[in-house]
Formats: structure tokens, C-alpha cells, sequence
């Protein structure tokens, strides 16, 4: 939710508080049988499996190893995973991975973002061409770009060749830095629409007025921007920034559809390592333990954009 | 671009003749400027959905000559591959596979949370920012963290292999944004509505079904949408869970189509590409605004 509307809610306690002290008991009950449902389903969903990890973390617990019993391992999963090459590059190129993602997918989503904030003809046509990516399945928007960067029958290859440009006839899915280039490019695609959304929420906020001051102080579009536009943007721009690093940061789909963690290992990140790990070795000990760290990791981030938005509002 | 218009008609009442002819020059400059900037937007948003098409409407002749020698357009329109995916690559229980698992998902997640929903925004319960918070935090979770001990959990029921119990995996997809969405929705309600009814006698759950209800049906329609495109976008699930061809969901077949054959067939791929496609785009033209809306207050994933 956004900053915005977490401010309306603080607005609207002080009338909870006066109704919650003239609610009844059998009303309360009500409350707790409403709400519930939701509680149980997604501790169902998320703490069961954590949970679960936890345990498996610490013990042998391998499917291939047939009738064998689960014994307690101590933290030898973790130091396995710790002392791992493996995890470590996996853990290396994610952070890389996102951090490179987030970063491109920011500055052209503030771009898009202040395109679409302007009132000009095609504006509505421009905003569902934006939408249509977002809301295809990740599924086809990495087929998509597949077959774009496909050297027989992409355009890309056909476009670089056409422009007698540098890049025609690779190969892309081939090379480490190529396929690296087509993942963003494909990721960007379909994540860039959904910031874009977010950010406008937070620039039509902006009261018209702000822009109108900057400009009979004579302040250049550029001035306007920083000095304006970026810090009443703030709030928008930290939730659109920690929902995109926790999604590039968990990234697997496009991964696995693109490349299946290829050339080699070469774009593994740890949610692909995690998934070969359950599924591929049905080791769920050792799968466990790197589960574990990917939800301390996760919460990590999201513990940053809780507190964030905590700034905004207070 | 209305404010750069105003912005000019101000600075010209200022300036001299000579100036404001230069300015309104520039002011054109950077007109034609932005509105190219919105034909690359256009351009990149939608070209690879025109490749795909043309693709798809290749027959595999052709796909093996490669676009050098096809060129941009098709040369002649050939719906074999549409065809095929039916026939020989059995796309439609996919399909419909997908279609009973998004809908199941969107129908659970409408029910648990506009029951959650409503109680979090109007009922008397103490820890309604702990549950809130935790609602929240459940939409972070790490959707690879769930697919160990999922796997073990339907192995154990004897229910792997079956899109049922994916219905329950996609709550963690849908429910949290949906339930935020309907929670902030049904606090923008006006409390009298409801209190005229309670003040005329009717229970809670009266004033919530004839009363509430109706109102919030737009928010609920908005948290449908959004929950069905999320449960029919899934793929880490399916790949996770479902092994025999007959229970993919449609995601996962096409997936499969490019891995199973010896030859890949780029066109039977993307034409399933545009049959999944056509679904969302629609969803898309038609409910664009509910979207935004619905991405703005609940935005989640």
C-alpha cells in the first residue's frame, strides 16, 4: 500500500477508536471470526513452510536417499552452504543482478512516470501499452524476448544486422554477458510498467501549484525536478524501489524460462540454486537451510521499506 | 502538455516578440521531442507482441529460412501453428486447467478477504495494525522458500501432480494484495451508511449484505482482477509440483512445448504465447483504470 493511503488510515483512527469502545463483545467476536480465514490461509502459506525449513535445515533430509531416517545434522547444512562456491556466486549474482535491474528499471520507470503525468493525446493508449506487459505472465513475456533475441528467427539480430551495427549473429543465449543483456532486457520489460504505475500515484499528488511557483522563480525544468518534484516523489519512489528489490532479489521465472541458469552456472541466482536444490536433488535440508537464509534476506528488505514508509508518515 | 503550455503563455506576456518566437520554437522542439520519446514507449511495449504474432503465423518452412530471409512482415498468413497446438500439442487442457485454477484462486481469495477486509477496517479488534502488518509482510515472502516443504506436504497427502492444491499455493499470491485493497476501500466507505442500518435494527451481517456490500462491489471487482492475473501468471508452482502433461497449467505447457520436442517449433510456441496473451490483454483494455487504482492501493508484487 502506499505512503498515501497509510496516512488516511491514521487519519481515520481516532473515529475507530470512539467506535471500537462503544463495540460489543458479541461484535468483537465477529471481527475475529471475519478476519481469521486470512490469517489461518496465509500462516498455512508462509509460516508452515518456514517453519518446516527450520527444521529440515538442521536435519538429513534427502528423498534420494530411499527409507533412509532424518537424522539431526547440527548446522551442517549451514556451514555446508556458507563454505559453498556455489551459494556464494549465486548470492554475488543476485545482489549484481538486482542491484543493475533496480537501478535501470528506476530511471526509465521515473521517466515513463513523468511522461504519463503530462495531459496529451494518447496518453490512455500509452498506459494500457504499459499495462498489457505488466500483466502478461512471466511466462510470456521471457518466451517473448527468446524469440526476439533467437538468432534465426529474433528481430534483434535481424535489426543489428539490418543497421550494419555490432551484435548481429550472436548467439545471445550463449554468452554469460549476452544472456545476462537478455535477461534485463526481458525482466525490465515486463517490471518497468509497474513502478511507472506507482511512481504517477505519487506525482499526481503533487499539487499543480508546486510546478507553477518553480516556474515564475524562474527555475529550469531540471531545477524543478530535484528540487521539487524528487522529494514530494520520495515516498512513492521507496515503496516502487522495495517491492522491485525483493522481486529481482527472489528472481526465478524469466531465469529459468531464458537460460535454465545457463551458460554452465553462469546466471544462477539463489532462487534458482534454492528451487535445484528441492527439486532437482530433492535435498530438503540442505535446500532448506538456503531457504531459510532467503526469508531472512527477504525480510531484511522488507524490514527497510516498513521502516521507510514509518518516516514518511510519522 | 498543459502545464508546458501555461508555463509558455506566462513567460510571453514577459518577454519581448523576438524572444517569445524563440521560446515558442523551443517549446515545439521539445514537443516533438516528448511525443518521440511516446513512440518508443509505444514502440517497445508493443513490437514484441507484434513478432510474436508474425511467428506465429509462420509455418516451420519459413521459421527454418530465418527472418533474413522472410523479412519483417509474414509472407503469407498460416494458422497451422494455432492448429497444431491443439491437435498435436494438446494445449487445450492447459488451458482450461489454468482457467479452474485462476478461478478457484480469485473466488477463495474474494471471499477471505472481503470478510478480512471489512472486519480490519470497520470491526472493533484489537491487533488490527499486527494483522495488517503481518498480511503485509506475508506478500514478501520468498515464493521459492514455500516449494520445499510444499512439495513434501502434498507428497505426503498424495496430492502432488494435482492443480488442486495450487489453489492454496496462489493465496500467497492473491491475498494479501487483495485484502489491503478491500480493507482500504471498505474504510473509504461512509460509516453512516452503515449505522443508519444498524440504527434501523439490522444486524451486522444485514447491514454488511444489503448495505455494504453493494457499495464496495467495485473494490471487489478490481481485487478479482488483480487476483486472477496474479494466479493465472504463476509458473515457480506449476514447475514446482505438476509432472504429467495433462495437469500442466498453461504457463508451464508452453514451457514444456520448447523442452519436449527434438525440434523446437517457435511458431507453435508463440502462437500458445498469443492464446494465453489474449486473455489479460482484454482484462487490460477493459479494466485499465481499476487496475492502476487496485496497483496503487494495494500495490503488491
Amino acid at each position: 500500500m502506499s505512503a498515501h493511503a497509510a496516512s488516511t488510515a491514521r487519519a481515520q483512527r481516532p473515529v475507530r477508536r470512539r467506535d471500537g469502545h462503544g463495540g460489543s463483545a458479541a461484535d468483537r467476536r465477529l471481527g475475529y471470526a471475519l478476519v481469521a480465514p486470512v490469517v489461518v490461509l496465509l500462516l498455512a502459506v508462509t509460516a508452515y513452510p518456514l517453519i518446516y525449513n527450520v527444521w529440515n535445515s538442521f536435519h538429513r533430509v534427502n528423498l534420494s536417499e530411499a527409507g533412509a531416517a532424518q537424522p539431526f545434522v547440527g548446522v551442517e547444512n549451514y556451514s555446508r552452504m556458507f563454505g559453498s562456491s556455489v551459494w556464494v556466486s549465486a548470492l554475488e549474482r543476485t545482489v549484481a543482478f538486482t542491484a543493475v535491474s533496480v537501478v535501470l528499471e528506476m530511471i526509465v520507470a521515473v521517466v515513463l512516470a513523468l511522461m504519463l503525468n503530462h495531459r496529451f493525446r494518447g496518453r490512455g493508449l500509452l498506459r494500457a501499452a504499459i499495462l498489457i506487459p505488466w500483466a502478461v505472465p512471466t511466462v510470456v513475456s521471457a518466451t517473448l524476448w527468446k524469440t526476439m533475441f533467437d538468432p534465426r528467427t529474433g528481430f534483434v539480430d535481424y535489426m543489428l544486422g539490418g543497421l550494419h551495427l555490432p551484435g548481429a549473429h550472436t548467439t545471445w543465449l550463449a554468452g554469460v554477458w549476452t544472456s545476462w543483456a537478455a535477461i534485463l532486457i526481458a525482466d525490465a520489460w515486463k517490471n518497468v510498467p509497474f513502478m511507472a504505475i506507482i511512481l504517477l500515484a505519487g506525482l499526481q499528488v503533487i499539487p499543480g501549484e508546486v510546478y507553477e511557483a518553480a516556474r515564475i522563480d524562474g527555475a529550469t525544468a531540471w531545477q524543478a525536478f530535484r528540487r521539487m518534484t524528487l522529494p514530494l516523489l520520495k515516498p512513492a519512489l521507496a515503496v516502487a524501489l522495495i517491492f522491485r528489490t525483493l522481486q529481482a532479489f527472489l528472481v526465478f521465472d524469466v531465469i529459468y524460462i531464458m537460460t535454465g541458469g545457463g551458460p554452465g552456472v553462469s546466471t544462477e541466482t539463489l532462487a534458482f540454486l534454492n528451487w535445484q536444490k528441492f527439486l532437482v536433488d530433492t535435498d530438503f535440508g540442505y535446500g532448506g537451510a538456503i531457504s531459510v537464509m532467503l526469508v531472512v534476506m527477504a525480510l531484511a528488505i522488507s524490514a527497510v521499506y516498513v521502516r521507510l514508509l514509518r518516516q514518511e508518515t510519522a | 502538455m498543459a502545464g508546458e503550455a501555461a508555463g509558455t503563455s506566462i513567460g510571453a506576456r514577459r518577454t519581448t516578440g523576438r524572444r517569445r518566437r524563440a521560446r515558442s520554437g523551443a517549446a515545439r522542439w521539445r514537443q516533438i521531442g516528448f511525443y518521440l520519446l511516446v513512440l518508443i514507449a509505444l514502440a517497445v511495449s508493443l513490437f514484441p507482441f507484434y513478432w510474436i504474432i508474425r511467428t506465429s503465423l509462420a509455418t516451420n518452412a519459413e521459421i527454418a529460412q530465418g527472418v533474413e530471409a522472410t523479412g519483417l512482415l509474414p509472407s503469407h498468413l498460416s494458422f497451422s501453428a494455432y492448429v497444431d497446438d491443439f491437435t498435436q500439442q494438446h494445449f487445450l487442457t492447459p488451458l482450461i486447467n489454468s482457467a479452474i485454477v485462476a478461478l478457484a484462486a480469485t473466488a477463495v481469495t474474494i471471499v477471505v478477504a472481503t470478510m478480512a477486509g471489512y472486519a480490519l477496517a470497520r470491526m472493533p479488534i484489537r491487533g488490527t495494525s499486527a494483522i495488517l502488518g503481518f498480511i503485509l509482510v506475508a506478500g514478501f515472502f520468498p515464493v521459492l522458500a514455500m516449494v520445499g516443504p510444499l512439495f513434501l506436504l502434498f507428497k505426503e497427502l498424495n496430492v502432488l501432480d494435482s492443480i488442486y492444491p495450487l489453489i492454496l499455493a496462489y493465496l500467497v499470491y492473491t491475498l494479501p494484495i487483495a485484502t489491503w485493497l478491500l480493507r482500504n476501500f471498505f474504510s473509504q466507505i461512509p460509516r453512516e451508511l452503515e449505522e443508519a442500518a444498524l440504527v434501523d435494527g439490522a444486524t451486522r451481517i444485514q447491514a454488511l449484505r444489503k448495505v455494504v456490500v453493494p457499495v464496495a462491489i467495485p473494490g471487489v471487482f478490481t481485487a478479482a482482477i488483480l487476483a486472477f492475473i496474479l494466479a493465472w501468471n504463476d509458473f515457480a508452482f506449476a514447475v514446482s509440483f505438476l509432472e504429467t502433461p495433462a495437469h500442466f497449467t498453461a504457463p508451464l505447457a508452453i514451457v514444456n512445448f520448447g523442452q519436449s520436442n527434438f525440434q523446437v517449433f517457435y511458431n507453435r510456441i508463440d502462437a500458445a504465447v498469443v492464446i494465453i496473451t489474449i486473455p489479460i490483454a482484454l482484462l487490460v483494455l477493459v479494466a485499465q483504470r481499476r487496475i492502476v487504482t487496485g496497483l496503487t492501493a494495494g500495490s503488491f508484487r
